[in-house]
Order: structure tokens, then sequence, then C-alpha cells
């Protein structure tokens, strides 16, 4: 058993799921692979355990939250170090994986690296849509204005966490739309965050989590979550260096 | 004091409704509890409302009395507006519950998934073990 865990949400996703579990498994051959079934109704499960992931089948669909808090909850109950998130639809290139690990470890007081299409203007590749990249850039300059520190983008679900990042996750993930709350939820435990920059591909198959008609139920979502994380109680230092050794989740 | 509760609850005859149907009201709470329908604990504060009602039915003047207390001088616009404020108070208190059984939900449909994972690996780990 690897001490690095690859968490796959995966939704549908029986078109690209197999190609990803294997270009994970060339590209980052030191990281396990689970996959979390989001509920899906055609053979994603099967596939993925074809490809040799290990396959959490959620009993109905709880959203990419919900999923992915399973895997945090698996790689904390198994004891990894370090988990990785990783599209199913093939829109994260495992070849960054170890761009991430590397800034992880390479910085012990760092707890989570994500991903960002934004950080080198001069990169090509998929950036999202025009009226997507306009929410994207307002959540980065709110998030970037409370955690005083510049993050380009805060929708980006390529992210690794280290021991202390699943642990939090373990106990406490956003429920829908988490990637932009998730950032906030480390700031407030005092973890600390960076970015770097990655390629994202198109997505291969499959729909997005995200329609257009739900686009503005999203901004309002994540603008109130923001809001109101700023009036819950910040953790001092040594609180929040106790407290994710959890027995259990709530 | 009479000319006021006529005022409210008509004549005497429209009394009696009133006091029929909180009686139903209450009636039909404590039916959906005995057949185990609804819990008690959701379940007092629909009996308090039919109680009240009962008692504004039968106590003459009251709700002028109060109404007059708190400066109201139309004594029905304090029954909508007590009225409006409870069936609020009582949908603020379900959303409030319908998030905590989506939370509970939550966290057991992850259970579920991550025990059932488990024991399809230990069936792998042991195939002997399966029947």
């Amino acid at each position: 058993m690897n001490r690095n865990l690859a968490i796959v949400p995966a939704h549908n996703e029986v078109e690209a799921i197999g190609t990803t579990i294997a270009s994970l498994q060339r590209l980052a051959p030191d990281f396990d692979v689970l996959v979390i079934d989001d509920g899906s109704s055609d053979a994603t499960a099967m596939r993925a355990r074809e490809a040799g992931a290990e396959v959490i089948r959620l009993p109905f669909n709880l959203g990419i939250g919900g999923a992915m808090q399973s895997g945090y909850i698996y790689a904390q109950e198994r004891g990894y170090e370090v988990a990785v998130q990783v599209d199913g639809d093939g829109q994260h290139d495992p070849r960054h994986i170890h761009d991430l690990l590397n800034l992880l470890q390479g910085d012990p007081g760092l707890n989570m690296v994500t991903g960002s299409r934004f950080l080198d203007p001069d990169a090509d590749g998929y950036r999202s849509s025009a009226t997507r990249r306009i929410g994207i850039r307002l959540f980065a300059r709110v998030v970037s204005l409370i955690t005083r520190q510049r993050v380009t983008d805060p929708t980006s679900g390529f992210r690794m966490t280290d021991r202390s990042g699943i642990e939090l996750f373990a106990r406490d993930y956003p429920p829908d739309y988490p990637e932009v709350e998730a950032i906030l939820l480390m700031h407030v435990h005092r973890l600390r965050s960076r970015e770097t920059p990655v390629v994202m591909a198109p997505r291969m198959t499959g729909e997005s989590t995200i329609s257009s008609t739900q686009s503005v139920y999203y901004m309002v979502k994540v603008l109130l979550a923001l809001f109101v994380a700023l009036f819950r109680r910040r953790p001092t230092k040594a609180e929040a260096a106790a407290s994710p050794a959890l027995e259990s989740t709530t | 004091m009479i000319a006021a509760a006529t005022q409210i609850f008509g004549v005497a005859s429209q009394r009696i409704e009133v006091v029929v149907m909180a009686l139903f009201i209450c009636l039909m709470i404590f039916e959906l509890v005995r057949r185990k329908h609804l819990m008690e604990r959701y379940a007092i504060l629909w009996l308090l409302a039919g109680v009240t009602v009962l008692v504004l039915a039968l106590w003459q003047g009251l709700l002028t009395t109060l109404s007059h207390a708190a400066g109201i001088f139309y004594p029905p616009a304090t029954l909508f507006a007590v009225a409006f404020l409870f069936v609020l108070i009582m949908l603020v208190n379900f959303s409030v519950v319908v998030s905590r059984l989506a939370d509970q939900n939550k966290v057991l449909a992850q259970r579920v998934a991550l025990l059932q994972q488990r024991l399809e690996q230990q069936d792998e780990d042991e195939p002997s073990h399966t029947p």
C-alpha cells in the first residue's frame, strides 16, 4: 500500500474512467487510486474495478462535496499521508501530480496545493467558458481578500492535501460546490495552502456538475457560504493543531 | 365585551363552529400521533395551536383584551398576525429539521459505502469465507 491516495470522484463517467485510472497508474505509480462512484446509473464502478482501482459506491448521488468527503474519510481511516483529488472525466492531467507533490513536500509548513489554470498567463489549455471565468475571477477576488494571499483559481478541484488537510476534510467538508469554501475552511483552521500552475484539458465526456441555469444559484450559494464563514469562530493555533485528530465524523 | 366577541366570531353559532374546528384540529393531531404518523415532538406545537384557537373561542373578550393591550384596535388583525408568525416559525423549524436530516442522510450514505467497500475487500482477501 502506498502512502499517497488519488481520489477520483465519478458520476456516470463510464467512457472516461478507464483512461483516467490507466494514466494515473502510469504517471503516478506511487499513488493508490480510489474511485468514488457517486450514485452512477452506468457501469462506472465496474469499469473502475476492472481497471484496478479501489471503488466506493455511494448508494445514491450525494454531489461532489459528499463524494469527495467519502474519499477523505477513507484516506483518514487507512492512514494515508497525502491525498490528491483528480476528476474522473480527464480534465486533470496526472502528469502534474508530482509537481503538486514536490511542492507540498518541499515546504513542511504547507498543507494544501491547488493546481491553477490561471497562474501562468502564457500557458494555454482549457480555462472554462468566458462567463464562468467572470465568476471565477469574482471568487478569486473575494477569497484572496479574506485569506490575504493571492488565489487565482478557487474553483479548481485539482488539489493535494497533507495529513492535516485529510483529517480536516474527513471531519468537515462543504456539501455542495465545495472547492471555494474548502480554501476558506483551510484558512479558518490555520492550515496553509498555495497554488501551482497546471494545464487542464476540456472534459472528455459527460456533463459538468454545474449547468448554465445553475450557475446563478452556484454564485449566490458560494458567496453566502463565504459570507457566513466569516462569522464562524476561528480556532486558535493550539486548538487548530489539536482538533484534526478526530475519532469519528459528524 | 360580548359585543366585541360577536364582532370577532360573529353570532353564537359561528363561535360554536370555531370551537368544533379547534377540537377537530386537536383530535386530528392526536389521531396522527396515535397511529405513529406524527412524532410527539412535532405534534406539541400543533396541539398548542389548536388549544389556542379553542381558548380564544371559549373565552369571550380575551382576544379583544389582548389586542387593546397590544395597541391593536381591530382584534382579528391580532389573530392574523399571531397565526402568520406561528406558521413562519413552524416553516423555519422544518427547514432546520430538513437540513439536519439531509446531513445525517449524507453521513449514513458515506458510512454504508465505506463499510461495503471494506466487506468486499475482505471477501477478496479471504475467498474461503464466502459461501
